[in-house]
């Protein structure tokens, strides 16, 4: 590798493949946030449940096993409203299809935009808390005063491994009002359109 | 890039041989593409910086030195600690080995200058301006930046002030110039060896510097997206970090210190290239077990991309993340142990004498291990749920970057101020130099392990009542710290100013290419490449 005397070396390719390292690697940063969340799908890790919908077409109800899941429920500091489930916990076979209710109730003067973002403790049980129905898959808009009763209907996986007893959902809501897009499901994908 | 050459006259006059003397007065620093001029850019800069970044120290070590609020305010506190670690980081130590970097690689491998001088003066002069932008916003309405120098989502994002979007683009900035900076030194060792310097042959401090240029041109790409995307989560309505819209803070922690570990590593490794260069002289021994340190160093650098998440071990992580992550971090300790083992093992039955450079690399190696013993306390997974956000978290970092960052800086400084200079700097003032860091580093940093171990928290302005004899001693220690230094800049200025004249070899049992220039060198290094046997 050594230059011969007098001979002036070409620096550009060298140059040039540093600068594709150095450009893939802040592609790389930005590819860490869709990884970030493939990864998280796939392993469950950080408790996050699924946006879509699950069916339960194959599941079968395990009898012998009863899991008791929690269900937790708070507004964020900024969000005024009113938020908690109607059942603090219940037990459940595996498999078995269960229905709940959270209550939301706008105690402002003005119409607003709410988002629950669901979280699940322990982080693998997440990958087994299949959720059919969710008022957390769509944005909620009430008006000044509104009380919503708004549905959860889910079943437990029966391959939820041996370790687990006790599973806790857990929903932040969120003031979207000034997120102008009613439609959205909670991405997997940051979005933006926050037009302040 | 198509200008580009090794010698800055090829399309001048080419006359006159390569004996030209610099432009006089501050063109001749403005428009340098001269090594020894960026690097002594580089140093003064870095040194400046750190008696900033000191002063900030200063303000933090005056308002703990009592409990209660005192001085300052909260918020001003804040934007001090976090101000004090950008600045030592990108500010301080950073540019301080690139500025090594850049007068010690082509004197090394027998290079006439960097491979590419003018993009070495653009990356030397933006960072004068990514600097003044974040300095300036501490004195603007609302403040600098307060989110800790880790700048994490949602302090960051949602809770910051206007100067957010300075401190963004003044991270941007330094980031640039140390990509181009580490770009230039991997040209510059890649193209430029002198005919017969083979890999193995490359004096240790270019083999780490080769490896941290690849880690800086790795990594400050991620940083760049990562203070990115808090600019449009903060200004332009993205929700990366933002859970409400779908993104998520803790991936903020993960993309950061997917940056910041190796970031660890790019402020350590030329520190031991440094150490592998003093040690051996002053035990007038070769180094032991060379190869070892050029794998040891490798391993390190590729290691350091696996342990990110030892950073967040409480961020709820499921328990085998924890445990992959506690085993790599673990793992670094037996290359680190390589080299630590070689270094006592070329002392051995060395012919040591104990000059100031010695000195400082001789507390390096010891300090640096204590830091690094601290750091295998705080990689044991439980034992981080303990520690973590105390004071001993504070210590162990401190311990690595000032006794083992810091210390390396100053004994190269002292090991190669001859050589630069001409002259040899006094060895009384050194001396006394030395053992007043030595000691007042210590009462600094050491009791912050017995603090942080009881429970005070880090980054808050006030601490109970119980913490206040240990914190007392401690401030103490820090502003002995921060006046010691004064003493290395007199032996700085008395150094550049005159002495005793230095011979080419300086050092007795100093060896390498640069030893055979005179001193102070040409000013440019090997015009006809030398050859190594």
């Amino acid at each position: 590798m050594a230059v011969p005397q007098q001979q002036k070396p070409d620096h550009k390719p060298l140059i040039k493949r540093l600068l594709v390292i150095t450009l893939a690697m802040f592609g790389f940063g930005y590819a860490l946030v869709p990884l970030y969340d493939v990864f998280c799908d796939l392993t469950g890790i950080n408790g996050k449940t699924s946006s879509m919908a699950a069916t339960a077409d194959k599941a079968v109800v395990d009898l012998k096993r009863e899991i008791t899941v929690e269900f937790l429920a708070r507004p964020n500091a900024d969000m005024p409203w009113l938020f908690k489930p109607q059942t603090q916990k219940i037990k459940v076979h595996p498999g078995e299809i269960k229905l709940v209710y959270y209550e939301a109730e706008n105690i402002t003067a003005a119409t607003m935009t709410g988002q629950a973002v669901p979280s699940v403790a322990p982080g693998q049980a997440a990958l087994y808390l299949n959720k059919m129905e969710c008022f957390c898959f769509n944005q909620q808009v009430l008006t000044a005063g509104q009380k919503l009763l708004m549905p959860l209907q889910f079943y437990v996986d029966p391959a939820l491994p041996e370790q687990f007893s006790t599973i806790t959902l857990s929903y932040t809501l969120y003031d979207m009002t000034k997120h102008s897009q009613p439609e959205t499901v909670a991405a997997l994908i940051p979005t933006g359109g926050n037009h302040e | 890039m198509s200008t580009v050459t090794t010698d800055p006259h090829a399309h001048g006059d080419h006359h006159d041989e390569h004996h030209h003397s610099p432009p006089a007065g501050l063109k001749r620093w403005l428009y340098t593409t001269n090594h020894k001029d960026i690097g002594t850019l580089y140093l003064l800069f870095a040194l400046t910086m750190f008696f900033i970044g000191g002063a900030m120290a200063m303000v933090i070590r005056a308002e703990l030195f009592q409990p209660g609020l005192q001085l300052v305010q909260a918020d001003f506190f804040n934007q001090m600690t976090t101000v004090h670690g950008l600045i030592m980081v990108f500010g301080a130590v950073m540019p301080a080995f690139t500025g090594l970097a850049n007068w010690l690689i082509p004197m090394m491998i027998g290079a006439p200058d960097m491979a590419l001088p003018r993009m070495n003066n653009w990356s030397f002069w933006i960072l004068p301006f990514a600097f003044s932008i974040l300095l300036a916003s501490l004195f603007m309405e609302g403040g600098g930046p307060g989110f800790g120098w880790t700048f994490y989502a949602p302090l960051s994002t949602k809770y910051s002030g206007d100067s957010t979007a300075l401190f963004v683009f003044s991270v941007h900035i330094m980031g640039i110039s140390s990509i181009m900076g580490a770009i230039n030194v991997i040209v510059t060792i890649f193209n430029l060896r002198a005919p017969g310097m083979t890999w193995m042959k490359m004096p240790l401090f270019v083999w780490t510097w080769l490896i941290t240029a690849f880690l800086l041109i790795a990594v400050m790409p991620v940083l760049a997206g990562t203070v990115t995307m808090v600019l449009t989560d903060k200004y332009f309505g993205t929700s990366f970090f933002d859970a409400a819209g779908g993104g998520d803070p803790v991936l903020f922690q993960h993309i950061f210190w997917f940056f910041g570990h190796p970031e660890v590593y790019i402020m350590i490794l030329p520190a031991f290239g440094i150490v592998s260069s003093i040690v051996p002289t002053f035990a007038r021994k070769p180094l032991f077990g060379y190869a070892s340190m050029v794998y040891a160093t490798s391993s390190i650098a590729l290691l350091s991309f696996l342990v990110w998440a030892h950073h967040m071990f409480t961020t709820g992580m499921p328990v085998f993340a924890e445990l992959f992550f506690m085993y790599c971090t673990m793992l670094i300790a037996v290359p680190t142990g390589v080299k630590v083992f070689n270094w006592v093992a070329t002392m051995w039955r060395g012919a040591m004498t104990f000059e100031v450079p010695m000195m400082f690399a001789l507390a390096f190696i010891v300090l640096f291990t204590i830091g690094g013993l601290s750091g295998l306390m705080l990689a044991i997974t439980p034992a981080d749920f303990q520690y973590h956000d105390t004071y001993f978290v504070v210590a162990h970092f401190h311990y690595v970057l000032v006794t083992g960052a810091i210390f390396s800086i100053i004994a190269a400084a002292y090991y190669w101020l001859p050589k630069w200079t001409g002259h040899m700097y006094d060895e009384t003032l050194g001396q006394w130099h030395f053992w007043c860091s030595l000691i007042s580093v210590n009462m600094l940093f050491f009791p912050m392990h017995f603090v942080g171990l009881a429970g005070m928290p880090r980054r808050i302005p006030d601490y109970a009542l119980q913490f206040a004899d240990f914190n007392a001693f401690i401030s103490i220690g820090g502003f002995a710290f921060g006046l010691s230094q004064l003493i290395f800049v007199w032996v700085l200025v008395k150094c550049i100013r005159g002495g005793e004249k230095a011979t080419a070899q300086v050092w007795e049992g100093a060896e390498g290419l640069e030893w055979e220039l005179p001193s102070p060198p040409p000013y440019h290094s090997f015009t006809t490449p030398p050859h190594v046997k």
